[in-house]
């Protein structure tokens, strides 16, 4: 699949990622004696493969649970994968060199959901923001007062307030704090977690119009990671759809919400509130999502989807192109 | 409608005496909602949405009074009564969902106990058994699968979207007129959201209970109830039928809130924007709160508009409302 996307900036392939909750002394134990108890693994991440070229946005949505918040923090480096890669301008992370890897870590930034948990709140501004660019060498320390100033500046922060700490600002406010610290290293790529969930509807424009600034201004490319689908749609080039740990469909911005193509694509488009739909009758997708502990065979999303065949039951469908930029992984396609 | 309404809020006042100072929650907020009516009440966070739902079920804690105004549940005006009465009520005849169903729920009693207790809590002659039918009938009737089982089940034991449908229930066990929802949805999945909003739908329309569905968010608003009712720092910013004020609002505010929502029309634009912040409630400016973020604010602002009904049906309180059919940001 990378052949034909030999430009991509950032790729990741057959990513996985396996939480294991180890067995305990007592239960070591229990099973010494005859006991059945086995570790739980939780497929968080099964297996996802998609590309991001440069200067585009990626909307990568799903429910809670899907594992777009794991992707999230193996792109950007938090998390090690269990097995797979991440491919950032065509180089695997993991088999980077010192070097490489470290310019790797400061061009990939991650802007968290929460601002309120995400900043230090015993350091002042200045230092939140500053300290990451004199580590590394981006700016020297007797630059750094002016740096940051110009930096708070970009994200719409009075540089007066460098001295204050994060509690004396408000959410959004906060959120600006967050993107700056982001911003101060240089980065390239920007990996957004929900970075406007937990902001009013007013101060989430905002900070949505900061992003599409900044990334006219410095050339940014985004995965932006959401269960909105409305922000999605107003802010990405191209969508992944994520349903419990692995990818089912990947199109244009237009091609998801025109024509989805997979079932619970339409099923999520069609129980997402939206102004233009009054005295609307909803009708929901029924039952719950799967625990991803332990996840239904074959096609995850069948034990809910209107057209399951037994072979969804049994086979897991393919992620493959049904159409020209357009992956979906559903039997459906094949008949 | 000509029947009398189930809910008439009247200049509602509800205060917090802080260290502080006073913060206004509620300043002046009125509203009415008939039988089978869902108002959607809107407002960004700190807007005092909840803290009026609080008030109309008696359920605000001190530091905070309800300091005046009138709360009248088919006449009868709930600020008057003693507690013994508001308490027959509550979850009775007006009953409320909250956010977090843990609110609501008792972590170490089974589903079934905290429901029969709820049915005997208002009619104690209805027996073990008559109470445990109902219980599964409202358990069904949320669209939890197999209730007779699920009644033996402790909160923990389900999902949050299950425990929010088991809030619900609770809620609707003894077939209240009134339904206080306060941002029911808003912890929960979208697919989750679905069902519950359907739900919640169905239920109004079948059995006529009102409901007050207080929420930041317009989309789910636009899609579930009859008439709307926007908040800002307190106040009442502008009410009327669903349909009109989201397709003309008047109010600077509401015009704004609708223009920043992103979706379908706005991609590739850049959003509209409400320069500023919302004002803490300790620190609303004199006059319209609103005016430091409004693009239509004079010196006429520095007083405070009186509510006013420049369109028959809605009620605003501004000096300046978007009234000549002028094209909407």
């Amino acid at each position: 699949m990378s052949d034909t996307h030999d430009g991509a900036m950032l790729e990741v392939r057959d990513l996985t990622k396996n939480f294991v909750k180890r067995l305990d002394l007592a239960a070591k134990m229990a099973v010494k004696l005859g006991s059945n108890l086995k570790e739980e693994v939780v497929h968080a991440v099964d297996g996802v493969n998609f590309q991001i070229a440069p200067g585009e946005v990626v909307g990568l949505v799903g429910e809670s649970g899907c594992g777009k918040s794991t992707i999230g923090r193996m792109i950007a480096g938090i998390l090690p994968p269990t097995s797979g890669d991440v491919v950032y301008k065509g180089k695997a992370v993991a088999g980077m060199d010192a070097s490489d890897a470290k310019a790797t870590a400061l061009a990939i930034q991650m802007i968290f959901q929460d601002p309120f948990a995400s900043l230090n709140p015993r350091m002042r501004v200045q230092d939140i923001i500053g300290e990451a660019p004199v580590l590394h060498g981006v700016v020297d320390a007797k630059d750094a007062a002016d740096y940051v100033a110009e930096v708070m500046l970009r994200v719409g922060l009075d540089p007066e307030y460098r001295r204050r700490y994060p509690h004396q600002f408000s959410g959004g406010q906060r959120q600006r704090i967050g993107i700056a610290r982001a911003l101060a290293v240089k980065p390239d790529f920007l990996v957004c977690d929900e970075a406007i969930a937990a902001l009013d509807v007013s101060i989430q424009a905002q900070v949505i119009n900061l992003f599409m600034d900044l990334r006219e201004d410095l050339d940014l490319t985004y995965l932006f990671i959401s269960h909105d689908l409305s922000v999605v749609e107003h802010i990405s080039d191209r969508v992944v759809i994520m349903y419990l740990g692995r990818v089912v469909e990947v199109a244009t911005t237009d091609d998801i919400f025109e024509t989805a193509n997979h079932p619970y694509t339409l099923a999520l488009l069609n129980e997402v509130p939206r102004l233009d739909m009054r005295g609307f009758d909803y009708q929901p997708v029924a039952g719950e999502i799967p625990s991803p502990l332990d996840p239904p065979p074959g096609c995850h999303f069948h034990p809910r989807c209107p057209h399951a065949t037994a072979r969804c039951r049994e086979e897991r469908p393919v992620l493959r192109e049904v159409a020209p930029g357009r992956l979906s992984a559903c039997h459906l396609n094949d008949a | 409608m000509s029947e009398k309404p189930t809910l008439a809020v009247e200049n509602l006042e509800t205060h917090f005496f802080t260290k502080a100072g006073v913060a206004k929650a509620v300043d002046g907020v009125s509203f009415s909602i008939n039988p089978g009516e869902i108002m959607g009440l809107v407002g960004e966070s700190g807007s005092g949405k909840s803290v009026t739902g609080f008030s109309v079920i008696g359920l605000v804690d001190p530091p905070g009074k309800v300091v005046g105004g009138r709360v009248l549940y088919r006449g009868e005006n709930l600020l008057d009564l003693d507690e013994e009465r508001m308490r027959s009520l509550r979850g009775n005849r007006i009953a409320m969902i909250f956010q977090d169903p843990m609110m609501t729920l008792n972590p170490v009693l089974r589903i079934d106990t905290q429901m029969i207790e709820t049915v005997q809590a208002h009619e104690p002659n209805v027996s073990d058994a008559n109470a445990r039918a109902r219980a599964r009938d409202v358990l069904g009737q949320v669209g939890i699968p197999s209730p007779d089982e699920r009644l033996k089940a402790y909160p923990h034991q389900f999902s949050g979207g299950m425990r929010q449908r088991v809030a619900i229930a609770i809620a609707l066990i003894n077939k209240p007129d009134l339904i206080i929802a306060d941002e029911p949805t808003t912890a929960l999945d979208v697919t989750i959201q679905g069902q519950i909003l359907y739900e919640a739908q169905k239920l109004c329309r079948e059995t006529g209970t009102a409901m007050i569905w207080i929420t930041h968010d317009l989309a789910v608003v636009a899609g579930l109830a009859d008439k709307i009712c926007v908040m800002y720092a307190g106040r009442l910013a502008e009410q009327g039928a669903l349909d009109d004020v989201l397709d003309h609002p008047v109010h600077p505010y509401t015009v704004g809130l609708l223009g920043s929502v992103p979706g379908h029309n706005t991609r590739g634009k850049p959003l509209y924007q409400i320069p500023g912040m919302t004002p803490s409630l300790l620190k609303v400016p004199p006059g319209c709160a609103f005016k430091d973020r409004c693009p239509r604010a004079d010196h006429a602002c520095e007083e405070l508009p009186p509510i006013t009904e420049p369109v028959p049906g809605r009620q605003i309180r501004c000096f300046h409302p978007h009234l000549d059919g002028e094209a909407v940001a």
